[in-house]
This record gives C-alpha cells, sequence and structure tokens, in this order.
C-alpha cells in the first residue's frame, strides 16, 4: 500500500513532461562525425548548383521524355511465347502503315509498342499483322493503353494545378506555423528536390508517365515533412535562445540534433523503395526510381538547404526581422 | 503494477493476433473483401468522348444521360460483377471500368456501337424504327382503379401513322421494344394507337418508369461515342502485376520491422506491433470506404508504412534524447511522446495537403494513390499517440528501472 502511495507521487510530478535541453556542445560530442554545417552553407549552395545547372539546362533544352499518358498515343504491352525481333514487329507496324517505338524485353519475349492513337479498327489489324509476323502471344497478358490528345493535356495541366494548389496551402501553413521566411526557406527547398529530380529523368531521358506525377508529388510531400521536422526543432530551441547566443549555432545543432531521424528515416523509406524498385512491374520501377532520386535529394536539401536558406535570409533581412518581433 | 502491466501488454497481444486472424478472410476475400483495381485483376477502362452530330449542334446534359443509360443497359448485358459508369457532364464524357472482364475486346466493341431502337414482333422482325419515336417521359396514371406508373410515348407524324397500323393489326398481341438487338420491354397492344400518342404501363415505380423512358429516348436520339481512353489490362497480366507488388510489399515490411528492432530493440518491437495495428486499421478502413485498391494505391500503401515508421522513429529519437539528458524511462517516455507529437503533427499536415492537392486534382488513379496516403498519415498519427503510445506507457511500468540498452542506448553514456 504504501509502495503504491510512493509511485503514484511520481506519476504526479511527471505529468506534465518537460522537454529536456541539450547544450550546443553536448549535441557537438554526441555526434562522431560533427562538422559546422551552417559555416560552410555557401558550400551546400554551389553543390546544389553544380547539379541543378545541368537540370534545368537539361529540361529546358531537351525536356522530358513524354510518354503517351502525356502526349496522347496507343501503348501495346505484348507476351509472346516465343522469341520475337524488333524488326518483326516493325514490319507489322509498316504494314499498317504506322510508325512508332517497339520496346522488346524479357529476354525478347515481350514488346512495348508505342504509336499514335489508334482507332478500334487499326489496332485490330496491327494486332493481326503481328500475330501473322511475330507469332502468337498471350492475349491474357495483353496490356493496352489508349489516350486520347485531349485527356493527356488534362493530366498536364492537372498535374500542374495540383503542384500550385499544394505549394500554396504548405506555404500558407508553414508560414503560420513558423515564419515566412521558413516557409520560403521550405518551397525553395522543394523547388531544389523537384528540379533535379525532372532534371535527371530528363537528362537520361528516362520516359515517364501518369505515375512519375505522383511520384513527383509524393517527393513533395515528403521533402517539406522533411523540412518541418527540422524547423521545428529550431522554433523550439529559437525559443530558448538569448540575446547573446548565435542564431547561426542554434541552427547547426538543431540540425545535429535531428540528423539521426533524418538519416534513419530516410534509410526505411529507400528501403521500401528499393523493393518496389527491385521487385515491381515495369510501371512501378519508374515511379520508384522517381521517389528514390527525390527521396536522396529531398533528406540533403532539408538539412543542407532549407535551414540554410532560412539562417541566410535571417541574417540579409535581419532588421526587418527584430523590429517585427519587437513590435510583438 | 508489475504483473498488472504484463497481463494488459499480453492480452493485447493476443487481441491484436485474433484480430488479424479474423481480419484476414474478410478483407482479402476476392468477391466481398476489398475490391481489386482492373490493373491488378484484368479489366478495361474506357473514356467515351460524346461528340456534337454532323449539324453541328452540342452535346446537351440529356444527351450524356440517354448515353449514360444505353452503356448501362448494355454492361449489364455483359455480365460484369460490379461495373463503374460515370457520366461527366462538365467534359460531356462516360466512364466506364469494367474489372475482371472475360473478354475486353468484345466489351469495348459491344459499348461502342450505337445503339439503335426498333420495336419488332413476336418473330423478331423490325415493325418501325425509333427514329420515329419523338418522345418518352415517365407519368402517373390515376384514371383506373389504382396508381399505375407509366411511360408516355409521343410519335413524329410519319410514325403516328405507321404505330397507329401496327397497333390495330397486332391488337392483343406484344410489340418487342428492342434496344439494339437486346428486348427491353414486350408490351401487349390493349389499343389501337392512332393518335401518335400512348403508354405503356405496368411499371412498380415512378423511378422504374423514368428508366425505362430514358432507354426509350435514347434510341431514338443516339449520340455518337468516340474512345478518349482506354486502359486495358489481360486478366494473367493483372495478376501478374498483384503478386509482384504483393512481394515487393512483403520484402518492404519485413526489412523495415527487421531495421526498427535492430536500431531500437524493446521500442522497436513495440513500434512493429504498432504498424500491424496501423496496417489492419488502414485496411479496414479503405474497406470501409469501398476504395478499389489499385497498383498507386498499393504504392500509398507503402509510403504509408514509411510514414508511420517515421513517426516512430521521431519520438524514439526524441525518447533517446531524454533519457541521454538523465530522465528517467518513464519520464522520457512521456516528454518524448507529448513534444515529437508537435513535431508529427506539423510535419504530417504538411504532407496531408500534398495528398489532398493529388486527391482534388489528380486523375483517377492518382486518386488512388492520395486516398490510401491520406488513410495512412491519419491512421499513423492515430495508432502513434495513442496504442505505441500506451504499450510504451505499460512496458515502462513493468520496471522503471530496466536496463537503458533495451532502448538502444549506449550504457556508457
Amino acid at each position: 500500500m504504501a509502495d503504491n502511495n510512493t509511485i503514484k507521487r511520481t506519476e504526479q510530478a511527471e505529468l506534465t513532461p518537460a522537454a529536456g535541453v541539450a547544450s550546443y556542445e553536448q549535441v557537438q560530442k554526441e555526434h562522431k562525425a560533427y562538422f559546422n554545417i551552417v559555416k560552410k552553407r555557401y558550400l551546400w549552395f554551389a553543390l546544389s548548383a553544380l547539379l541543378l545547372i545541368p537540370s534545368i539546362i537539361s529540361l529546358a533544352v531537351q525536356g522530358l521524355n513524354l510518354g503517351i499518358d502525356f502526349t496522347g498515343g496507343t501503348m501495346l504491352d505484348i507476351q509472346f511465347n516465343q522469341k520475337v525481333t524488333q524488326a518483326q514487329i516493325t514490319e507489322s507496324l509498316d504494314s499498317v502503315g504506322l510508325t512508332g517505338q517497339v520496346q522488346l524485353s524479357q529476354e525478347d519475349t515481350e514488346a512495348l509498342i508505342r504509336t499514335e492513337a489508334l482507332d478500334p479498327e487499326k489496332r485490330d489489324a496491327l494486332l493481326a499483322s503481328i500475330k501473322e509476323n511475330a507469332g502468337e502471344f498471350d492475349s491474357e497478358k495483353l496490356g493496352e493503353d489508349l489516350v486520347g490528345p485531349a485527356i493527356g493535356a488534362e493530366l498536364r495541366t492537372n498535374a500542374f494545378k495540383a503542384l500550385i494548389v499544394a505549394t500554396i496551402l504548405i506555404l500558407a501553413y508553414v508560414t503560420l506555423r513558423f515564419r515566412l521566411i521558413y516557409a520560403i526557406g521550405g518551397i525553395v527547398a522543394l523547388a531544389h528536390d523537384i528540379l533535379i529530380t525532372l532534371g535527371i529523368f530528363s537528362i537520361f531521358q528516362w520516359q515517364v508517365e501518369a505515375a512519375f506525377i505522383a511520384a513527383i508529388l509524393t517527393v513533395f510531400g515528403y521533402s517539406i515533412n522533411d523540412t518541418v521536422v527540422i524547423y521545428d526543432r529550431m522554433r523550439e530551441n529559437e525559443k530558448r535562445l538569448k540575446k547573446r547566443d548565435s542564431y547561426e549555432d542554434m541552427v547547426d545543432k538543431s540540425v545535429w540534433q535531428s540528423m539521426e531521424r533524418s538519416v534513419k528515416t530516410s534509410m526505411t523509406v529507400l528501403i521500401a523503395l528499393f523493393a518496389i524498385f527491385i521487385l515491381g512491374g515495369a510501371s512501378t520501377k519508374v515511379f520508384a526510381l522517381a521517389m528514390i532520386i527525390g527521396v536522396t535529394t529531398g533528406t540533403y536539401s532539408s538539412i543542407f538547404i532549407a535551414s540554410q536558406i532560412v539562417v541566410e535570409l535571417r541574417k540579409r533581412f535581419r532588421v526587418n526581422i527584430t523590429k517585427k518581433e519587437a513590435q510583438v | 503494477m508489475k504483473r498488472g502491466n504484463i497481463i494488459k501488454l499480453a492480452l493485447t497481444v493476443i487481441l491484436v493476433t485474433v484480430a488479424v486472424f479474423f481480419s484476414i478472410q474478410p478483407l482479402t476475400n476476392p468477391d466481398t473483401g476489398i475490391p481489386l483495381g482492373l490493373d491488378l485483376r484484368g479489366g478495361v477502362h474506357l473514356v467515351l468522348q460524346a461528340e456534337p452530330d454532323k449539324d453541328g449542334n452540342p452535346v446537351t446534359e440529356e444527351d450524356i444521360d440517354k448515353a449514360k443509360a444505353i452503356i448501362d443497359q448494355r454492361v449489364n448485358s455483359l455480365g460484369v460483377a460490379e461495373p463503374y459508369i460515370q457520366a461527366d457532364y462538365d467534359k460531356k464524357r462516360i466512364i466506364v471500368e469494367l474489372a475482371g472482364i472475360e473478354d475486353p475486346d468484345q466489351a469495348v466493341n459491344i459499348l461502342r456501337t450505337t445503339a439503335k431502337l426498333t420495336f419488332r414482333d413476336a418473330e423478331g422482325n423490325i415493325l418501325l424504327d425509333g427514329t420515329e419515336l419523338k418522345d418518352a417521359k415517365a407519368g402517373v396514371d390515376t384514371s383506373g382503379t389504382r396508381t399505375d406508373y407509366v411511360v408516355h410515348i409521343t410519335f413524329t407524324p410519319e410514325g403516328t401513322k405507321e404505330f397507329g397500323q401496327i397497333t390495330t393489326e397486332y391488337l392483343g398481341k406484344q410489340i418487342g421494344i428492342y434496344l439494339d438487338e437486346e428486348r427491353i420491354q414486350n408490351p401487349v397492344v390493349n389499343t389501337p394507337i392512332l393518335t401518335g400518342e400512348g403508354q405503356i404501363q405496368g411499371y412498380s415505380s415512378l423511378e422504374e418508369a423514368a428508366q425505362y423512358a430514358i432507354l426509350l429516348r435514347s434510341g431514338a436520339l443516339p449520340v455518337s461515342m468516340s474512345i478518349a481512353e482506354k486502359r486495358q489490362v489481360g486478366a494473367q497480366l493483372g495478376a501478374d502485376s498483384l503478386s509482384k507488388s504483393l512481394d515487393a510489399l512483403l520484402y518492404a515490411a519485413v526489412l523495415i520491422l527487421l531495421f526498427m528492432v535492430i536500431v531500437y530493440r524493446l521500442p522497436g518491437m513495440v513500434a512493429d506491433f504498432s504498424l500491424v495495428l496501423f496496417s489492419l486499421i488502414v485496411l479496414w478502413l479503405l474497406y470501409a470506404i469501398g476504395t478499389v485498391l489499385t497498383l498507386p494505391g498499393i504504392a500509398g500503401l507503402v509510403l504509408s508504412v514509411g510514414m508511420a515508421v517515421d513517426l516512430n522513429i521521431i519520438v524514439y529519437e526524441r525518447i533517446k534524447e531524454e533519457i541521454k539528458l538523465g530522465k528517467s524511462l518513464r519520464a522520457a517516455v512521456d516528454a518524448g511522446f507529448s513534444r515529437a507529437f508537435l513535431t508529427v503533427l506539423d510535419s504530417n499536415i504538411t504532407t496531408l495537403f500534398a495528398a489532398l492537392a493529388l486527391f482534388l486534382l489528380g486523375s483517377s488513379s492518382i486518386k488512388g494513390f492520395a486516398i490510401t496516403l491520406i488513410i495512412g498519415i491519419i491512421a499513423s498519427l492515430f495508432t502513434a499517440i495513442t496504442f505505441t503510445r500506451m504499450l510504451m506507457r505499460w512496458i515502462v511500468g513493468i520496471n522503471p528501472r530496466m536496463s537503458k540498452s533495451l532502448f538502444g542506448v549506449r550504457s556508457d553514456i
């Protein structure tokens, strides 16, 4: 009975748990690989520029290799009962007056054919010709996508709209919960991640379909999530900031305090993505690849870009902020 | 205290295990479980665009209604289990989804052909073409002894003459009304209709009468439909995709579960156990709102598992920090959860915004991804702040002085 009482008292005392405060020195000592991230911020900006510039140039010059989901067209996925050759399929396309791309996989037993949007008559004629030229295929495993040009254009505008709406919502929320400079840092980091992901797809001219949009928007959600976790730490530490304390040191401390979480979370997400990439079907592969690139840059940008931009913006516009704060 | 907590923990483990056991069958049953999208079981997705007629008259909402009625009728004749047919009045389209259909080619051909309404005799010989039918409207006839639901039909001047002759000739006999080759009505002629206005009786409700009225009208004014989008997946191809993505899901899950136990030891096991409950909640929610599981949907699931794990990582890292600062386990757990809750709330709400934008503006396949992500985020927040927190409190309650290395904290600190 007496025992119970003591336990209850301790419980009461700890009902409102105050979060602990580690000193900057403690945080530095804890991480074996510690280095000052904030002081080297121009190095990170340069590193990002190194990735961003070729990405932007490639996007401007050759753009993305858009698949039929965006441009309109027909895509046939045919699994044959035997090996086929590129020539056999091209010949079939020729015989019905079509041109298109042919891609063989699965040891030349599967063909992916991309051509203009086919009406049902033309489609049937093409399939008949393929059967004649290249041999029997499994109709149970036939995949076909037909996208009219109007639908393709809609997909592009809708994706663009979704991106704009998401950006505005996130900008508003982060400004509300943190500050405008935080929101700007977050959006710059987002643009950074998306441009690099798009850029890499553009440089290598990997074909993108509708699933790619979902991947880009997920990167969008993931990257801002990652950034906000670090922002949250900065917000918490900023409250305890005394007048003499350096803002830069506070940010550096916050970034390092979130480091283990950032690394571990990225690892779990990457585990899941690699599983999809290796085991998933062709359409999910592109999705996983875009996500792998996006998650990697997203983790990088939340540590090395977003919070560093906040530092930089604060330094440049310090007067304004202190004035504002004085008013509040 | 000690024993109480152990019993509570044991009971929870048993309860969740039983819940898993009893959930497998209802959720995975191919007929009554979570329905699979056509990309996972084969089928065809069609977007049919209504085109203006030769004279350039615009397509009206009524035209779309008629076209949808015809397509409904034809899909029913195909015998597809749960067809999805939706009219998009803004874009003048009809979206048809037929999952699990045996012969998609045939289905597409049947749906595309223009509907034709005809009146035929018992042998199937065409007596009158449907183009002579001017209008058909549902109504209520109260002239008799009881209320009767009817469809009023009106003919063109030419049709009036012909229909008058036909009804005179076939008085007392049946006249079949056909939409294409299918007989949709087979009324008996009671009186010769010479004025060009008659009624078909014998419907059980006004709704039923209205439905037939649409069908009758549709034959009179067919809209030509072109295929704006078609996604066709062979049944075997769908099955292959399903097994591939289930494999990916399984490997991802096992690797993540292992990762958590290796990195976080005891709390890692708690997180893994919570993930089981999280998955159950997500799947039951998907089932409850009738979501069709598609390939992008599975990707959304994998991602939300990642998000759920992240939530635990944020909390546990915080707990570790608090322990390192010298707090007792119990205080560290409480502080970790309450402080980390703020973090995950902000970070998850921002992700939720992205998912919401996707849901509102994305195409149908992207919507499937967004919905699983949205449900996943909400379910992971819920499980982490209620279930995981409760389990962790019970565990530290068993022995407040248990080794901190069980929490993945090196004992030298």
